[in-house]
């Protein structure tokens, strides 16, 4: 019963910070693209006349999706069209519960995880319901009974076959370096250290897989540089026929996508939560200096680390999405199946190579 | 291949330029915030209406017609705004001036600015310099069209 109850609570928790973040993931998108731009961005929205950097825009986006009307067609099948965003949002919903924020705490002799649920299978969970989520794209743009929205449809279906591939592939080389699949046993592999100083994350083991995970993850988001679901240029997208806060899941699972792949890029090749050199005793910095801390003190050092990773993660996302133009369609599927996919396969062959040495 | 190659690089090169905007302006943004005065600002941007820029001193903005000194418009009405205005928005009603050195005067004069495309022809045209384009008035934005429309009482009388 208390196992259940502590589940619970720990879910709420994730999702909380989930959906908080994803919230505001939509002023700091504004925010940054802004500052990129030598802009300011959107400061107007205010709180009985206070401003404070436009934080209250979030709010003033969720009111006007509210209050705008709630269009089903005419000409649509009205069940799956109300059923279709919710499908994408709570496929990427749960996949929070997989990701690790910090060391297990004790409460009263009992050991917690700061972890919902620690699958076995955690890496296979994710990339399941990430790709499931597209299933709330495909039905959007059948039932929409519109043909913009159906090639939408299709061409995130098509999008999707180009990156799942790659982004399989491009895990293989982090299962064959830490071998588990799951996600606190990856974690926890990459708390050691490589001669004797570097942090033995992800990333300096697996260089070309972090960069093909990065591409193909970007790709798995949606968003601009691989927007060909959206293309709001051309077809406008799967969504044509959504309006008021339907609409408005879809573009909040978007930035939903963009937060968890951080999570997992953080997870998986950035040492998830661990800060370099702090052990569950304190710092041991490689040039002999010692710092020690209270076991407490530690976790909230790895939650801490752990936003700090996942921020600079949207941060990057978000800088790449107000960078780079859209791809052509057949550019996209070129670039999946005749340069990722052979590179992850490269990458596959390089790894067995290095670890059989 | 090699093509792909310089396609990277100049891949990675666009992103460094814009997080290089983003780092330099985010830092002039944050050294403002703390108060600490710099000459460069961390955006561009104007909060308007707060806050305006000044209008160039050849600016064209909401029409005035000039007086002469007892008052009267100096306006002879010859129409050459109204051929010459691309839009439209002048309607002229000439009337006999009992002054002979003068002959004619316009009774209605009707700029509809809701159609003017702010040309500054009319100005051009005008062989009196009756009408000007130099109020400074650039809000003029109005709830119905009915009152974009201005005649000659109103446009005699703009300030200036
Ligand atoms: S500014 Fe141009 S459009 Fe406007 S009234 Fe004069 S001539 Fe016509
Ligand atoms: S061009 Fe000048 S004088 Fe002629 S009608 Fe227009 S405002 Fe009057």
């Amino acid at each position: 019963m208390i196992d259940v109850l502590i589940i619970l609570v720990k879910f709420v928790g994730a999702i909380v910070w989930f959906l908080v973040l994803s919230l505001y993931l939509t002023w700091a998108e504004r925010k940054e693209s802004a500052v990129m731009q030598d802009r300011v961005g959107a400061n107007r929205a205010n709180f009985f006349g206070i401003r404070v950097l436009g934080l209250f825009q979030p709010f003033a986006d969720a009111i006007k999706m509210m209050t705008k009307e709630d269009f089903t067609p005419e000409f649509s099948k009205k069940f799956l069209h109300n059923l279709a965003p919710f499908l994408s949002f709570f496929f990427v919903a749960v996949t929070i519960a997989t990701i690790p924020f910090g060391s297990p705490i004790q409460i009263s002799g009992k050991e917690i995880p700061l972890q919902v649920v620690d699958l076995n299978v955690g890496i296979l969970f994710v990339l399941a319901f990430l790709a499931l989520s597209i299933y709330g794209v495909i039905l959007s743009g059948w039932v929409s009974n519109n043909r913009w929205t159906l090639l939408g449809g299709l061409r995130g279906s098509a999008q999707l076959i180009s990156y799942e591939v790659a982004l399989g592939l491009s895990l293989i080389g982090i299962v064959m370096v830490f071998p588990s699949l799951q996600f606190s046993e990856i974690v926890g592999f990459q708390s050691e250290v490589l001669f004797g100083w570097l942090p033995k994350w992800g990333i300096f083991l697996q260089p070309l897989g972090f960069i093909i995970f990065l591409m193909a993850a970007m790709a798995e988001s949606e968003r601009v540089p691989f927007d060909l679901p959206e293309g709001e240029s051309e077809i406008v997208g799967f969504f044509t026929e959504y309006g008021g806060l339907k609409y408005g899941l879809y573009m909040f699972t978007d930035f939903m996508k963009v937060l968890i792949i951080s999570c997992l890029l953080t997870t998986l090749f950035f040492g998830g939560y661990h800060v370099p050199w702090l052990s569950a005793e304190g710092f041991h910095f490689p040039w002999g200096g010692e710092w020690l801390l209270p076991y407490w003190l530690v976790v909230v050092f790895q939650v801490i680390m752990f936003n700090l990773k996942v921020f600079f993660f949207c941060w990057l996302q978000i800088l790449v999405r107000w960078t780079y133009p859209r791809f052509r369609y057949d550019q996209l599927m070129d670039f999946g199946w005749k340069f990722l996919i052979p590179l992850s396969l490269f990458n596959i062959a390089a790894t067995a190579f290095f670890m059989s040495l | 291949m090699f093509r792909l190659f310089g396609y990277f690089i100049e891949i990675i090169r666009g992103i460094l330029i814009t997080a290089r905007h983003f780092i330099v302006n985010m830092v002039f943004h944050i050294l403002n915030l703390f108060g600490i005065k710099t000459k460069r600002k961390g955006a561009f941007t104007i909060q308007y209406p707060e806050q305006k820029t000044e209008i160039a001193e050849r600016h064209r903005s909401l029409h005035r017609l000039m007086k002469r000194e007892d008052g009267k418009p100096r306006c002879v009405a010859c129409m050459l705004c109204e051929t010459v205005c691309p839009s439209e928005c002048i309607y002229i009603e000439a009337t006999e001036d009992p002054d002979p050195e003068i002959q004619k005067y316009p009774s209605t004069f009707i700029i509809d600015l809701s159609r003017c495309c702010f040309c500054g022809f009319c100005v051009e045209a005008c062989p009196e310099d009756a009408i000007r384009m130099d109020t400074g008035e650039v809000e003029f934005a109005q709830y119905n069209r009915k009152d974009m429309v201005l005649d000659l009482e109103s446009l005699l009388n703009e300030p200036k």
